[in-house]
């Protein structure tokens, strides 16, 4: 094993795929000679030259398009977009043309582009800036969905989006750049669709992924104290999503809270709240609790923006609610 | 020598000749089985607007590429495309070119480097920019054309793909054709009533990016142009826009049934200049074609229309096994 951050397990597998695939590039605004919004790209253009590490103007549609088009023609185009919220000029690209083409050219045709950015909220960045994408691009077939919470799933993901054959939207989040963790050494990949047991536990299920998972995992070592015992499960995958384990898990403890940062209606825990009636109904001893954001455009102020999405408290009130 | 020459130009005005005569035969059949229910969906067709594809596609190399919109099924039959493949797509059997899922607007055929119809006005320029530096990025000098409608160029994804094909085209990275296919009319919204500069090529001057206009309707015309572009933007690596006037002769699509947005005077104006026409014309003047070989070309388009029909109709339904196939591809 050996200790990295987030971004350097990101930063490092980039540079391991490019030097064992030449077919991947890299494209983005101000990934080059800037050296990249958050530095993941740093020192990349002087390594692997202004062919493989493209400076794009600030034209998603265009450029997503491209890169989309680039993969249709076997090259394996990973795109940084500065946040997921610029993503929107480009959703016509990614949600009419990388997802749908396999299928409508009846398999002909593959698209197998990487988009990965920072996604989500928390940082002060108001409306337009914070808010999450997961359960938008995850409603589409032919796109996969991860959003790792720690630098070795990060690694692990990363490496399996792009020796897949499939689009996929890589969600990142700006407040885990700097998170460290201990990675598995090796070509390890993590498999899409495949959650993780993060804490065991017995009194109740608690589903999240990204950085809910870490406030899920703090306030369960807070509830320990109080002889709460949760189970932690890591998503990591949201298409496909591993409802196996989900349901495994609700079986044993018999109840479940699940918490995401985005809103609450038409939210992924919507989806996964519905799925655990549908799979454990007889199994529940309490109606399945949901942490989210409140719904409202993400405010500015700190103390509005403390009030608007989950913390360690409202999740301790959820378990505690759901095992009362 | 010159003899020589003009045979091996009349022969090949005569190709040009039966196939747009039978994307003509094929594309009216088309509108037939729209209307008797055996197609569903959108339709749209080509009709009148023929010498376009016919000239471009037969400018480039078999090992080139393309990219249409919607209006797609003569891009699909002047490459080679199997017609019974075609229609059996357009009658949603097992057969079609896409096993019955994509339909009309998504005619796909990679072998013969057609990368797909795409539904969304404008959406596959993008796609077309980026598939041109894939082809430089491995080192060929493959081209790449796109094709698009008059409605397209006021799209954001018109602007976006022009300015990154201009930018990459600089490096000598960006392969690629841009065709307009200017018919007139997006939908029911002419030209000058939907771009504040109607010279549609002209839009590519914003983006360092050589253009011309060419008579749409004459096949020698547009092939002329074809071939001088397609070999400049194979040998440069930069793009190049054509703007090809041309105009269709049928509705938008099938459920445009009263063209209410242009008159009937204006519609036997362009008659007038029917591609097929003129170069039937051409042909006749220099003694390459006469009734007979005439009736004997319309009969043939016909039995290879016949022939693709009963193949459709024939054909079966996709089975239900299919629904879930080609969503993803295998795991790493």
């Amino acid at each position: 094993m050996t200790e990295m951050t987030y971004r350097e397990a990101i930063r490092s597998t980039l540079i391991e795929e490019m030097d064992r695939n030449p077919a991947l590039v890299l494209l983005g605004e101000d990934i080059g000679v800037y050296g990249g919004t958050f530095r993941i790209t740093e020192g990349l253009l002087a390594r692997y030259g202004p062919r493989r590490v493209v400076d794009t103007p600030i034209s998603e549609l265009g450029f997503i398009g491209a890169a989309i088009g680039m993969a249709m023609l076997g090259l394996r185009p990973v795109v940084e977009v500065m946040t997921w919220n610029f993503s929107l000029p480009a959703a016509d690209q990614i949600l009419q043309n990388a997802a749908k083409v396999r299928y409508f050219s009846g398999g002909q045709v593959r698209a197998p582009v990487v988009i990965r950015g920072p996604n989500g909220a928390g940082v002060q960045l108001s409306a337009q800036h914070s808010q999450s994408f997961e359960s938008f691009y995850g409603h589409f077939p032919g796109l996969k969905v991860v959003a790792p919470a720690t630098p070795a799933d990060a690694r692990g993901l990363l490496r399996a989006a792009l020796r897949g054959e499939d689009p996929v939207i890589f969600l990142e989040h700006a407040a885990l750049y700097g998170i460290r963790g201990e990675v598995p050494n090796g070509d390890y990949t993590v498999p899409f669709g495949k959650a993780a047991v993060v804490r065991p536990g017995r009194h109740v299920t608690v589903v999240s992924y990204s950085r809910m998972l870490h406030l899920a995992l703090s306030a369960a070592e807070q509830l320990s104290r109080e002889g709460i015992e949760c189970e932690v499960i890591d998503l990591r995958s949201l298409r496909p999503l591993d409802m196996d384990t989900v349901a495994a898990s609700v079986r044993r403890t018999h109840r479940a809270v699940v918490v995401q940062e985005q809103w609450r209606l038409y939210g992924a825990a919507a989806e996964i709240s519905a799925q655990i009636y549908e799979r454990c109904f007889d199994d529940l001893d309490a109606p399945v609790e949901r942490v989210t954001g409140e719904d409202v455009p993400a405010p500015y102020a700190r103390n509005l923006e403390l009030l608007t999405f989950p913390n360690e408290q409202r999740i301790i009130e959820a378990v505690r609610r759901v095992t009362a | 020598m010159e003899r020589v020459e003009e045979r091996v130009a009349l022969e090949r005005m005569l190709d040009w000749y039966r196939r747009m005569v039978f994307v003509r035969r094929f594309e009216e059949q088309t509108e037939r089985s729209f209307r008797r229910g055996k197609i569903g969906g959108y339709l749209h067709v080509y009709i009148g607007q023929e010498a376009v594809a016919t000239g471009f596609l037969d400018a480039i190399r078999e090992d080139d590429i393309f990219f249409a919109s919607y209006r797609d099924h003569a891009h699909a039959l002047l490459r080679g495309t199997d017609p019974r493949a075609v229609m059996a797509e357009l009658y949603g059997k097992a057969t079609g070119v896409a096993k019955g899922k994509g339909g009309s607007m998504h005619l796909v055929d990679v072998p013969r480097g057609f990368y797909g119809g795409y539904g969304i006005v404008g959406g596959h320029l993008p796609l077309a920019v980026g598939a041109a530096y894939a082809l430089r990025y491995r080192g060929t000098d493959q081209v790449c054309l796109c094709f698009f409608g008059d409605g397209a160029v006021n799209s954001g994804a018109f602007h976006e793909a022009a300015n990154l094909a201009g930018l990459w085209g600089k490096e000598g990275m960006c392969p690629v054709v841009f065709v307009i296919e200017n018919n007139q009319y997006g939908m029911g919204t002419s030209v000058e009533r939907a771009s504040a500069v109607p010279d549609l090529a002209r839009r590519f001057d914003a983006y360092a990016i050589p253009n011309e206009r060419c008579d749409g309707m004459d096949v020698v015309a547009v092939h002329e142009v074809a071939q001088r572009v397609v070999e400049e933007v194979r040998r440069t690596g930069r793009p190049y826009a054509v703007e090809a006037v041309t105009y269709r002769f049928s509705g938008h699509g099938a459920a445009d049934l009263f063209q209410s947005y242009r008159t009937k005077e204006e519609v036997e104006r362009w008659r007038q200049r029917d591609p097929i026409l003129l170069l039937e014309q051409r042909l006749r003047e220099r003694g390459a074609l006469d009734d007979a070989m005439k009736a004997e070309i319309h009969a043939w388009a016909e039995e290879l229309v016949e022939d693709a029909v009963a193949f459709a109709e024939q054909s079966p339904e996709p089975p239900p096994e299919e629904l879930y196939t080609d969503v993803y591809g295998a795991d790493p």
